[in-house]
This record gives structure tokens, sequence and C-alpha cells, in this order.
């Protein structure tokens, strides 16, 4: 539907999928929402009093040195302009805001919180690291997912440290507010190192999937031919940063070592998926003696281990083109995310192609998140 | 389908070592060579008996089959029929971190593949190998090179310092485009940076892989840089890139495109268009699957019958027998892609 | 053609934006330095309400590395994906073809002419009204955010007055 806005909207009336896509029938589940404190110190009655002081003196320090982001965004915090809560604070940090704007207004069933910013992640201080993903992870038991029972909790991990991440799994594993383990894609090492595996040996033993989500300061460029000029280079390339994790899970062995372990890719698309996939069987097949730890094909481990979220819905002009590619990852594999409040954010009504079909949609939105997320 | 006429746009003949190319260096460069031991220089890409190095059977030859021209014409061009091949050399200039040094090996190796390839047999041509290091001492070689009609293409490689649409290379662009030169980017690495943005990966197969990601970040960068929007008749060759996973990139950067093209406004159009205009890719390793249905829905997502143009890779393992096209192209889309497309990239092909 | 009178000219002053629906569909309408705008507040691309979207210029190059800029303020940029629209022509920047807001014709007009015609007043969906207007989700006509505001059409002053097509 490409055309004028009155004649869309005539359209938006007799679409066959309004009808079945109610608000509240549709149980939708989101895998990315975008929850953060609006400063310091509404993070501080979660941080030990040492890390608050350091925090106030030092600040945070990032392993790419910049002390918000690298790239300047396409909007204020690359947040939606029309997400600003009235009381001045972050978007993501008002409860009412996301519940009106978000949460009723789609129907969303379940949220699945996904923080960035002060959470430690990327941290050069390893002791920092953790502290604030003690704090963060407590700021969204508390203050989000305690009153609001949609929300559900990440474990955030300080993951460069494993044996730290592993006692914070530990320590909230049990709790049924936190459904899954939240990394992010850039990091020291790529991520089925060995030094990560305990990380996703404690996920499976609480039956959390790991979410790997884009963005991070691993201490490298961002690309292996050094730091690109443009927001609009990071923003595509944030699927070279997935394909780095997938490939590192594939052939160190993660999945053979760990399996029943879920993982999931949030916020890097998913077209590039069936390219990589074929690349590596077919690498495998030719040089499989490299890797003799490996007992099937990477294809068949992608296909078992890996879910990816949607958001941002790759849109070419050929839909057919997104329905292949769809089909070629598995309708099972694929999980809505708004990524709510940032600007790039995903409408569940709006972001499907129309020929993806309501079963297949429904799937999607909702169904598939039941069987990867812990839930309940 | 018959291969006569086809112009292999990517063959590599066996990497020379020092000593080859000792012939073709000054007596400063040749003693230096002596004096400090420079008696081999090597990367962790292509190790010598990796299976994807050289295929088996070319590599039981005797000669192997990358080791001279008569046995790569033995191997493709008598056997097949080819027109052309072009010949590029992958000998590791581009990571000495010293830009003299990579010069007097950048000339050392045009010199070394002019003497004992190309003059060997009329149907090769050759790629100039640059000094990356220096854009200066690229663009020295490239005009050095221009004169020689036997070099159709300069030759980068995909991961290297810093993205190569930034405006310090355009230099070497402006001399390519003058010249009728396509720029060929090669797999491959300085190894000045880990091949990935989250570090040193375990295993070669995930370095190899990695360079598929490597080249989304070229071309983005080419493109959001506005060096096709500077030298429009430029011709950009992704070699050894595969190609199944460009539509995908291509749908993300033009999305983005939509929202913040006011960073880049000289980017006045959709990235797609540039990639139509300016960006050919080589055929192998062709990364679909071996049926010719996905091969014919991968072909649609291109979008075009224009992009592909034809290479062996060789002798690298990237197909069995002589398997060498995937299933399932048409008649038409095989001759584009085995001639016309080729022949209309590479303006010095005569 | 219906004429809908949005508002007392002097409620939309120089900056000021107003939200209205009319006969169902949503609509913006903006004062950019003494000049009224009506445009469908429906983003073409994904349904996103404009109302909040920025106001910024036009920038083209003239080659890579430069930034011509002009028409400062003309340019209202979607709140979500950032795609920008032309308030003169409701086109959008990347896809001027296809993807478009419908524009509508707006104007001031006396209290007395108004009264004279028997003109309909509009209902009002406040800025802060948040989300997705899109039909199927929210539909505006029934639901129960967007309560009319009515105001008197009084002879002594003068009106914005937008006009929709039948
Ligand atoms: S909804 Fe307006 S740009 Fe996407």
């Amino acid at each position: 539907m490409t055309l004028d806005a009155p004649t869309r909207d005539t359209d938006a009336h007799s679409d066959e999928n309004a009808a079945v896509v109610k608000p509240n029938r549709l149980a939708i589940i989101d895998g990315d929402v975008h929850t953060a404190p609006s400063s310091l110190s509404e993070l501080a009655p979660f941080l030990e009093r040492r890390w608050l002081q350091h925090m106030q003196t030092y600040g945070s320090r990032k392993r790419h040195g910049s002390n918000y982001e690298p790239y300047p965004k396409a909007a204020p915090r690359a947040m939606r302009r029309d997400a600003w809560p009235d009381d001045g604070g972050l978007p993501g940090s008002s409860l009412e805001l996301l519940r009106t704007q978000h949460l009723d207004h789609y129907g969303v069933e379940v949220g699945i919180m996904g923080p960035l910013g002060l959470s430690g992640q990327g941290e050069i201080n390893l002791d920092l690291s953790a502290a604030l993903a003690t704090a963060i992870n407590e700021w969204q038991r508390d203050v989000m997912a305690t009153p609001e029972p949609r929300l559900k909790a990440s474990i955030v991990v300080p993951f460069e440290d494993a044996a730290a991440s592993v006692r914070e799994i530990e320590r909230l594993g049990a709790d049924r507010r936190f459904a899954q383990v939240f990394m992010l894609t850039r990091s020291m090492d790529p991520l089925g190192a060995r030094r990560y595996w305990p990380i996703y040996e404690a996920a499976q033993a609480y039956d959390l999937p790991v979410g790997f989500h884009v963005f991070g300061a691993g201490g490298h460029p961002y690309t292996g031919t050094g730091w690109p000029s443009y927001y609009i280079e990071e923003g595509a390339g944030h699927s070279t940063s997935c394909q780095t994790v997938v490939t590192s899970l594939v052939m160190e062995g993660v999945f053979e070592r760990f399996p029943k372990l879920r993982t999931v890719m949030i916020e890097g698309g998913f077209g590039w998926l069936p390219a990589l996939t074929w690349r590596l069987d077919k690498l495998f097949e030719r040089m499989r003696d490299e890797v003799p730890h490996l007992q099937r094909r990477p294809s068949e481990m992608i296909r078992e281990h890996i879910w990816l979220t949607t958001q941002p819905m790759e849109e070419p002009v050929a839909r057919a083109h997104l329905n292949e590619t769809m089909e070629w990852i598995g309708w099972d594999k694929l999980l809505f995310a708004s990524d709510y409040p940032h600007w790039d954010f995903d409408d569940p009504f709006r972001a499907f192609p129309a020929n993806v079909g309501d079963s297949r949609k429904r799937q999607i939105l909702t169904t598939n998140g039941k069987a990867v997320y812990r839930l309940g | 389908m018959p291969l006569t006429g086809a112009v292999d746009c990517d063959v590599h003949p066996l990497t020379p070592v020092p000593a080859d190319l000792v012939p073709y260096m000054d007596a400063y460069w040749r003693d230096t060579l002596e004096v400090r031991g420079l008696d081999f220089w090597e990367t962790i890409a292509y190790p010598a008996n990796a299976p994807l190095t050289i295929r088996a059977d070319w590599r039981a030859l005797k000669p192997r089959a990358d080791a001279s021209p008569d046995a790569m014409a033995a191997t493709l061009l008598d056997r097949h029929g080819f027109a052309h091949a072009i010949v590029n050399c992958l000998f590791p200039l581009q990571s000495f971190r010293d830009a003299n040094l990579g010069a007097a090996f950048a000339r050392a190796c045009n010199d070394w593949l002019a003497d004992t390839w190309l003059s060997r047999d009329a149907r090769l041509r050759g790629a100039v190998v640059l000094p990356v290091q220096s854009v200066e001492m690229s663009v020295e070689e490239i005009e050095r090179r221009a004169a020689d009609p036997r070099f159709v293409q300069v030759l980068l490689q995909v991961m290297g310092d810093q993205p190569l649409g930034k405006p310090q290379f355009w230099p070497i662009y402006a001399a390519a485009e003058k010249h009728g030169f396509a720029v060929a980017i090669h797999a491959g690495s300085s190894y000045h940076h880990p091949v990935t943005g989250s570090g040193w990966p375990t295993h070669y197969i995930e370095d190899y892989a990695a360079q598929a990601a490597g080249f989304h970040t070229q071309l983005g960068s080419l493109i959001s840089e506005g060096v096709f929007v500077k030298y429009p008749k430029l011709k950009v060759v992704l070699s050894e890139s595969g190609v199944s996973w460009l539509p995908s990139y291509l749908w993300r950067l033009s999305k983005f495109w939509r929202g913040i093209r006011n960073e880049v406004p000289w980017i006045d159009r959709d990235p797609l268009h540039y990639v139509r205009e300016n960006v050919r890719l080589t055929l192998q390793p062709f990364d679909v699957p071996d049926d010719a249905a996905t091969v014919a829905r991968v072909m649609d997502q291109l979008g075009s019958d224009d992009l592909i143009l034809f290479s062996t890779d060789f002798p690298h393992w990237q197909f069995d027998g002589d398997a060498m096209l995937p299933k399932g192209l048409s008649a038409a889309q095989t001759r584009k892609i085995l001639i016309d497309n080729p022949r209309a990239t590479y303006a010095r092909l005569a | 053609m219906a004429r809908h009178v949005i508002a007392p000219v002097a409620d939309l002053p120089v900056g000021a934006r107003k939200r209205v629906i009319l006969e169902g569909r949503p609509v913006l309408v903006l004062n950019i330095k003494g000049e009224l705008f009506a445009l469908s507040d429906t983003c073409p691309h994904r349904g996103a309400s404009l109302a909040e979207g920025i106001l910024t210029g036009h920038v083209v190059a003239t080659e890579p590395g430069t930034y011509v800029y002009s028409r400062e303020g003309e340019i209202l940029r979607c709140p979500w994906h950032a795609w920008e629209f032309d308030v003169r022509t409701g086109r959008s920047w990347c896809d001027p073809k296809h993807m478009r807001l419908m524009q509508h014709a707006v104007s001031v007009a006396s209290g007395v002419s108004l009264l004279e015609s028997g003109c309909v007043s509009a209902s009002e969906a406040p800025i802060k009204e948040r989300g997705c207007v899109s039909a199927s989700e929210a539909p505006l006509q029934q639901e129960g955010p967007y309560q009319a505001t009515t105001f008197p059409v009084r002879v002594e002053n003068a009106y914005v007055v937008v006009d929709t097509p039948d």
C-alpha cells in the first residue's frame, strides 16, 4: 500500500488484517522494549554507594571512548520524538506513558525489556560493569516489572566478566519476572569464545534464552576495516555484528556444548541470515577438519538454536522478497519486536507486508515469543 | 552451456615469495630483503595447506595448476575455451606497516605479473596491486601501469586501515577512472584490525566468513561517502565476495537512507541505484544452495542480470569438477555473466 | 467539499500547530512564519502522527561534502522514521511520487462570513494524544481519547478554516 494518505486510510479500514488484528485479542509479545532510568539518581537506590560515588566522580567509561555513543543519532538519544514523557524524563522511563502509548495502545501482552545505556555493558572497569548491571536489573524488577507485570526484565550481564555474569544469573535466575539473559553483539572477543561459555551454561540451567542486542563496546573499531564515517553506515552495518555472533556461536560449538540453549538476535533485522547460513554450510563442507568438534552442519544448528527479532523490518521494494526470506529462515524463528521508544520503531500492525498473511503474522507476533522467552 | 569465450574475472597465480620478486627490485630493496631476512612474508589468509587455498585435484597436478600460465591454461582456458582470465596476485603487501616497503613490493609484484604471466599468454589480463598504505604511492603505481593495456583493474583488499569510501582514498578512484581501470576490491585483510568488530575469531572458517561482512562495510562506505557521485563512471568489482548477502544489505541501507539521508545529502537517490550503475560482483564463491529454485529467487532479489561477472576464483576450492556455473540460470543470464557483463565492466579489456 | 472551522486565528499564532479530526481523519494545521498549512496527519510510511515531528530545512549537496541548506522550517520530519515531508506539497523527499501527505486548503475567514454560510466547527485532538492513528487500531471516529471541543464562532473574530474534499 503505497498510496496517498486518504486512499491509504480507506485501505486501512477495509484491510482484512485489521479485523483479525484486534489489540486485545492478539496478545503481542514484544521482544525489545527499551525502558531506562532517566538519570543516575533514579538508579542510585540500586547502586552500591561506592559505585554511585565512582559514577559521580569519573562517570561511565566505555570501550569506545565516547561518553555516549560513537555516532550522533537520527533523533535526540535515538528516540521517537513523540515518546518523551511530559515530566522531562527519558523515553522509556515513564511507566504511565509506556502503558498508554505502547502496551495498552497495541495490546502488548508481554514486553521484554532491553536496557541500554546505564547498564554497565561495555564498561572498561569490570567491577563497575558488574555493579551497574546489578543495579539496572533491580531497577527493571522493582520499578517496572513488579508494578507492571506485562513487562518482563532481562538479566543484564557484565559479559566480559563471565564469573560475575554467572553470579548475576544465579542471583536472579529463579525469579520469573526475568525472561532472558541480555548481551550485546559487540564484544572483546567473538561471543562464541570459550570465556563466555559459563554464561551460556548458566542461562541453559535456568531455561533462560540469551538475547544478543546490537550495539556494544568491545574495544575494536566497529568493522574489520576500521571506523566508518556515518551513522547510516553504522545502522546498516549492525547486521554484520550479528553475523559475527552467529558465526562464532556455531563454529565454537556452543550449541553442541549447550544443546538446550536458545538464543535471540535482537534489532539486527533478519534478512542477512540465509546468506550467512549458506556461506557457513559451504565453508563447513570444505574445512570441517578445522572444526572437528562440530557434529552437524551450521544450518542445522542455526535452525534449531537461533531466533531473530524482526525489527528494523527490512523493506524491499518487492514485498515478495521479504516473504521468501522469512520462509528461508523459518516462520517459527521470527519474533516481533518494536524497539519502542527508539526512532526506528516497528508498529506491530503496520510493519509487516500484507502478503505475510494473518496466521504467520500471528505466529511472529505471539506464538513464537511464547516458545522462546521464559514466560510465566 | 558452453563456456567458450568466457571472461574469468578472478584467477590467482601461485602467490610469489620474496625470492620471486627480488629480480624486480632495485639494489637497495634487494639488499634490504637479505639484510633483514625478509625471505618470507605471509598472513593468516589462505593457509598454504588448507583445502580452500587450492582444490585438491589441482594441487595434485605436477606442476600444480596455479604454478605457471601453462599449467593454469591447461586446467582452465584451454580446457574450457575462455577468452580471457584476469589474474589477481594475492601477495599480502598490504599488511606491511611501512608504505615504502609496500610500494617496493607493489612495483615488484606488478612487474613480476607482467613478466611471468601476462607476457606468457595473450589471453591473460592483470590487476595492478596497490600499496594502499600510501594513497600517493598507489596513484603513482596506477600511472606507471596505465600505458600497459594488459592491466585492466587495480586491486584493493576488502579490509584495511579505513573504509575505502573515505575521501582520503579518492585520488585512487580519480586515477582509475581516468585510465579506465576497474577497481577490484578483493577478499583479504591487511590484518591491521581484527577481521570482525568483535575481535579475532578462533577459526579460519570464521575469518573467511567474515570477509563477506567486510564487503558490506566497503559497499556502505563507497556509497555513503559519495564515491559514485564524484566518479560516476567508476566500476567497482567486488571480488571473491559472494553475492547472496547483497540484497538484504541493500534493503537495510535503503531503509536507513530514507530516514537519515540528510546526513549524506549527496546521496540523492536510493543506494540501490549506485549498485546498478557502478558495482559488480564476481561469481565464485557462489553462496547459494545448489538448487535451481533458490538460485532463481536470489537472482530475482539481486534485481538485475548485469551485476555478476563470471569467475572461477581458481585455484581456490569453490566448486567441484567443472560445475562453476550455478544451476538454474537461463541461457540469457549465463551469456551475460560469462561474456557481456565482464566486457561492459572492463573498459580496458580490448 | 466541506469547510471546517479549526480555531480562532489568535489560537494558532506563528510557530503553533494544531491537530484536528476532520470527518474521521486527523489533520495537522501549522502556522509557519505566518503562513498556514494543513496536511494529513497520518504518515504514509507506517502511520505515525506527524504532530510532534520537527520542522527543519531542506538540505541538498552540489557534491560530496557540501551542504546547501534552504527553506528552513518548511520540511516536516516524521517523529518515527524521520522521513521528510515538504509542507508546501505534502510530498516525501525519499519517494515523492508514491509517498505523500494529502494537503488541505486552509484559509482565514471572518466570523461574519462563517455565520452566514453555516460552517461546521472541528473536533480537536490535542497534540499530546499519542500513538498511531491508523484507523484499524484506534478508530478515531468512535473512540474516546479524541473528545470534541467545540467553540462558538463570533462575528468579531477571524477563524482558520480547513477544507476537506467530498
Ligand atoms: S511512520 Fe513516518 S517515517 Fe515511518
